[in-house]
């Protein structure tokens, strides 16, 4: 049970933000605004890197939640994300990929831990200084959202085709 | 030196607010809700768990605008005490308690156990502090590897976070500010 009174037929942050309405629009607005755009980084990439950044945090409720949204941009590669999860050096990503997502993990740890050579090698693989930022940026976001989550004791109800149903209307309408 | 090209010479944050506009308006409306609230907890309380957990992370930008914000509504020495070891602080047990919550959240989400939220509503703390403590610290662990993680700068000079500090409170806010 979670540790104050919430919703429990809300999923994940949406109880959270239905017991304090007054945050939900700024934190819909900065999920929307970072997460759905293309420029730079795909949506797709976006929600990859705040899944496995969810994954390092080991938060149950965004790594998979996400994991799905993420999935429904790779059909190609139907067990994508699970293998990114798992170890995402040796996932069917690209190289320019995998750079980025070493800047995330390092993020997760901390941001004094991000060092020139790990950024040096992302650019060199031709990521931008947008990717650079975006990527650095949904990587905290996600160690803020993780710690709302479980620091406040939030638990799943979801099944796995709660999960996927949610996650297909997420991909598709994103964070309105 | 940052690890992106930053063209305005702003400290910290700011120069990530100029190079990105689009993501400054939801961020500067987020710290807006978070810390310019008297709902439960007072401005200052709200600021001196940001200052705590920024401190924790050694995020110097962020430990030092807030520890002037915070200062601004105690005192300079409180901030320092709270940061050196807020147990032996002249705060109230309630306040003690909320901060070791944060302390937990600044680990990881997974760290915090019902035994410190027990203990923050032994103290007097309600569900809607609780909540708050959680997401200032959680939102903190976001902003500080924001500001850290692109290797932003930030200058030594405490009269420059006072001056900021002192315009936040009075003037403009959070969602008012501008990164330069």
């Amino acid at each position: 049970m979670a540790y104050i009174p919430l919703d429990d037929r809300l999923p994940g942050m949406r109880a959270l933000l239905a017991f304090r309405p007054e945050i939900a629009p700024a934190l819909m607005e900065l999920m929307q605004v970072v997460m759905r755009s293309n420029e730079g980084l795909s949506i797709g990439e976006r929600e990859m890197i705040a899944t496995y950044v969810s994954a390092l945090n080991d938060c149950y409720n965004c790594h998979h939640i996400h994991g799905e949204i993420a999935q429904c941009f790779f059909e190609d590669r139907p067990n994508l994300l699970e293998q990114i999860k798992n170890d995402y050096s040796s996932a069917p990503i690209s190289e320019r990929l995998k750079s980025i997502l070493n800047i995330a993990g390092t993020v997760q740890k901390s941001g004094k831990w991000v060092d020139s050579e790990q950024i040096d090698a992302a650019k060199a693989l031709g990521v931008s200084d947008l990717e650079i930022h975006d990527t650095v940026l949904i990587a905290a976001m996600f160690c803020f959202f993780n710690r709302y989550i479980d620091g406040l004791g939030v638990v799943s109800n979801d099944t796995l085709e709660s999960l996927k149903s949610r996650a297909k209307i997420m991909a598709e309408q994103g964070y309105h | 030196m940052a690890h992106i090209i930053l063209t305005e010479n702003l400290p910290g944050i700011r120069g990530l607010m100029a190079f990105r506009p689009q993501t400054a308006k939801p961020l500067n409306a987020l710290a807006e809700v978070l810390l310019r609230s008297d709902e439960g907890l007072s401005k200052g309380e709200r600021e001196l768990i940001a200052t705590y957990v920024s401190s924790l992370n050694d995020c110097f930008f962020c430990q030092n605008i807030h520890g002037a914000v915070a200062a601004y509504y105690f005192d300079e020495d409180l901030v320092k005490q709270v940061k050196a070891d807020h147990s032996v602080a002249d705060i109230s047990d309630k306040l003690k308690a909320l901060l070791n919550i944060a302390h937990r959240v600044q680990m990881g989400g997974k760290y915090v156990q019902e035994m410190q939220i027990q203990e923050a509503r032994n103290a007097g703390a309600t569900d809607l502090e609780i909540h708050d403590t959680v997401l200032i610290a959680a939102a903190f662990c976001m902003f500080n590897r924001y500001v850290d993680g692109l290797g932003t700068f930030a200058p030594d000079d405490a009269e420059m976070y006072k001056m900021r500090a002192r315009k936040i409170a009075e003037e403009t806010g959070y969602s008012n500010s501008k990164p330069n």
